[in-house]
């Protein structure tokens, strides 16, 4: 299966919707490497700490990363010495259907909201987290990109354990 | 079966100079008796005072496993409370931090009390005329810890009444938070970004202990700060180091360097490294900062401050606290094999906002539950934790660079990758935990 078919320059709701759906089965499949080409080079992915939180740099948040930073969470999880991977840790997303928040075309830029579970399972563990997932999209050579992915847990100020694949 | 409870030899016993006994990190007794002696004989961290800014404001913590509210009284002073109403027991305070304005009042049977815990009113107090309220514990409010001290902003508490007072207990220690405090033009910090949480499955000791290991990085981090290192090889030429990857580089750094960095102990059971450099010395210089320290400090002064960049420097027994970039890490413990690690940051008042942005971005990238270096801690603690069940061997090993003569209770300066900070907190925790008994 493949995430990425081209799109017009103005994509469809339709195109916007699968995509979402799309980058979560890539992470769930773990095939981070394409996952990562999802991005702009100047993407993020940002995981905030606090309820509501405006603001990634002065206030903490528990991801924040630009493509190098999420390359090397990449690269890491194949390391032969990442411990904390071996075994490895799975995961699972099931999503509501994502919604259409705002279409600037003109600014070629595309907002969807989609509220969300995750598991992460590792050894005897298995975690559930609630969540809203914001993708800010863009087109880029005739491909929807992820200029911003804003994953908000519900208790994002709860006290977690550890949380080693992608939201 | 109790084995340790009321047994001074037995609890002794599990220190020896150059091992400990399994015991102390998965033994639930041995666990209970560190939060009624350990960490009632000792000066623990509460909070800091800029957390409770203005008069009737309130935080809400543990010591040990004791909940307490840190609350700031009319007069000014900040007060340390425990956080139960002396009636029927209800915990006060709903939210983990507020303002509680002139009083506190007890949400289940509106008792009230003043913020320095003293009863101020019940309602239908006539039904407690002549019944000796005045002589039972209820009828003195909410019960002050007696012993609460604010030092430049840092409010530890000692719940017993015995113990070393709090010069004697941690000595010259403080100059690592003198330092911290120091490197504000202002000298003053203010708690800021928020703080992170992050459950651990093991004894809160293991992370103390890792504070001061400098045998680790380079092996435990490798997947981490090692991967950092050979992706960022394949950047563009002349391009920018980012915080991040100066932040995880020197996590890498040979064993050479940690040697070379130094460990400094001080007696009861505190310590630091990076008596001469750390994995903080070689961060970028934050425009304009150096300028407003000079012109607070003067030139040699400001230098000296800046000068001085210890790693890690643990208060004994359950704070950590790095002075260059302005974190603290709090140990809390839960259960013998639970620990909830608070990593808190602060802003150096009237410095630009770039040093709190990078804190936070170490903050971020080492001590948050999706942090990839903590990933590679978690899983050392936890294995040890499970380990620890073998019976061929009880004992965990803290030998290297023993030598016999080392004497307890000392200030002295060593080679980076000693365990003697470690053996310093062993001792430091045996004198504590049978003070008391």
């Amino acid at each position: 299966m493949t995430v990425q078919g081209p799109v017009e320059q103005v994509p469809t709701d339709r195109e916007l919707i699968d995509f979402v759906v799309g980058e979560a089965r890539l992470i769930d499949q773990q095939r981070f490497e394409e996952w990562l080409d999802l991005f702009t080079d100047d993407g993020r992915y940002w995981m905030p700490l606090e309820w509501g939180q405006t603001d990634p740099r002065l206030t903490a948040s528990l991801m924040y990363e630009d493509k190098l930073l999420l390359k090397i969470r990449v690269e890491r999880l194949k390391g032969n010495r990442t411990f904390s991977q071996k075994p490895k840790s799975r995961c699972h997303h099931v999503l509501q259907t994502p919604q259409v928040d705002s279409r600037d075309e003109a600014a070629n830029e595309y907002v969807t909201w989609t509220p969300m579970h995750y598991v992460e399972t590792r050894l005897e563990e298995q975690t559930l987290y609630a969540a809203w997932a914001t993708h800010t999209l863009t087109v880029n050579d005739g491909k929807l990109r992820i200029k911003l992915k804003r994953v908000d847990i519900v208790n994002c100020d709860a006290a977690f354990g550890n949380i080693q694949l992608f939201m | 079966m109790s084995r340790y409870h009321g047994n001074v030899e037995a609890v002794r016993k599990l220190v020896r100079e150059t091992e400990v006994h399994r015991d102390v990190y998965i033994d639930e007794e041995v666990f209970r008796l560190e939060m009624e002696h350990l960490f009632a004989n000792t000066w623990v961290y509460v909070g800091h005072d800029s957390q409770v800014p203005n008069v009737g404001d309130y935080f809400g913590t543990t010591v040990g496993t004791q909940p307490v509210l840190m609350v700031r009284h009319s007069d000014n002073t900040v007060k340390v409370l425990h956080n139960r109403c002396p009636h029927k027991g209800t915990r006060i305070t709903t939210e983990s931090c507020g303002n509680a304005g002139k009083f506190f009042r007890c949400p289940y049977h509106a008792w009230t009390f003043r913020t320095d815990g003293s009863l101020l009113a019940i309602p239908l107090r006539k039904g407690y005329e002549n019944t000796g309220l005045e002589q039972s514990h209820a009828g003195k409010g909410m019960s002050a810890v007696r012993h609460a001290r604010n030092y430049r902003g840092f409010v530890f508490a000692k719940l017993n009444d015995g113990g070393p007072d709090f010069e004697m207990f941690f000595g010259a220690s403080l100059s690592s938070l003198d330092n911290m405090v120091d490197r504000s033009p202002m000298g003053k910090l203010e708690v800021a970004g928020g703080v992170l949480r992050y459950m651990h499955n093991c004894n809160w000791k293991m992370l103390v202990e890792n504070q001061t290991d400098t045998c680790h990085p380079m092996v435990a981090h490798e997947s981490s700060a090692g991967t950092a290192i050979e992706v960022w090889k394949n950047a563009p030429a002349g391009a920018k180091k980012p915080m991040a990857v100066e932040i995880y580089a020197p996590f890498m750094a040979p064993y050479e360097f940690f040697e070379n960095m130094g460990i400094r102990v001080w007696p009861n059971g505190h310590g630091h490294t990076g008596v001469h450099h750390s994995i903080h010395s070689d961060y970028s210089a934050v425009p304009g900062y150096f300028e407003k320290m000079v012109s607070a400090y003067g030139e040699a002064r400001a230098k000296a401050i800046l000068d001085e960049n210890r790693h890690n420097t643990i208060y004994f027994p359950n704070l950590m606290v790095k002075g260059p970039i302005q974190l603290i890490r709090v140990f809390k413990p839960i259960a013998a094999n639970k620990t909830l690690v608070e990593s808190w940051t602060f802003r150096l008042v009237d410095a630009p906002d770039m040093l709190l942005e990078r804190t936070l971005v170490y903050n971020r990238l080492i001590n948050a539950p999706t942090s990839v270096v903590g990933h590679d801690d978690v899983e050392m603690y936890e294995r040890a934790q499970e380990g620890l069940h073998v019976d061929a061997n009880q004992w965990v090993n803290v030998q290297r660079l023993y030598d016999p003569v080392e004497q307890a209770d000392v200030t002295a300066e060593t080679n980076g990758t000693t365990e003697w900070q470690m053996r310093n907190q062993f001792r430091a925790w045996s004198k504590f935990m049978t003070l008391s008994m």
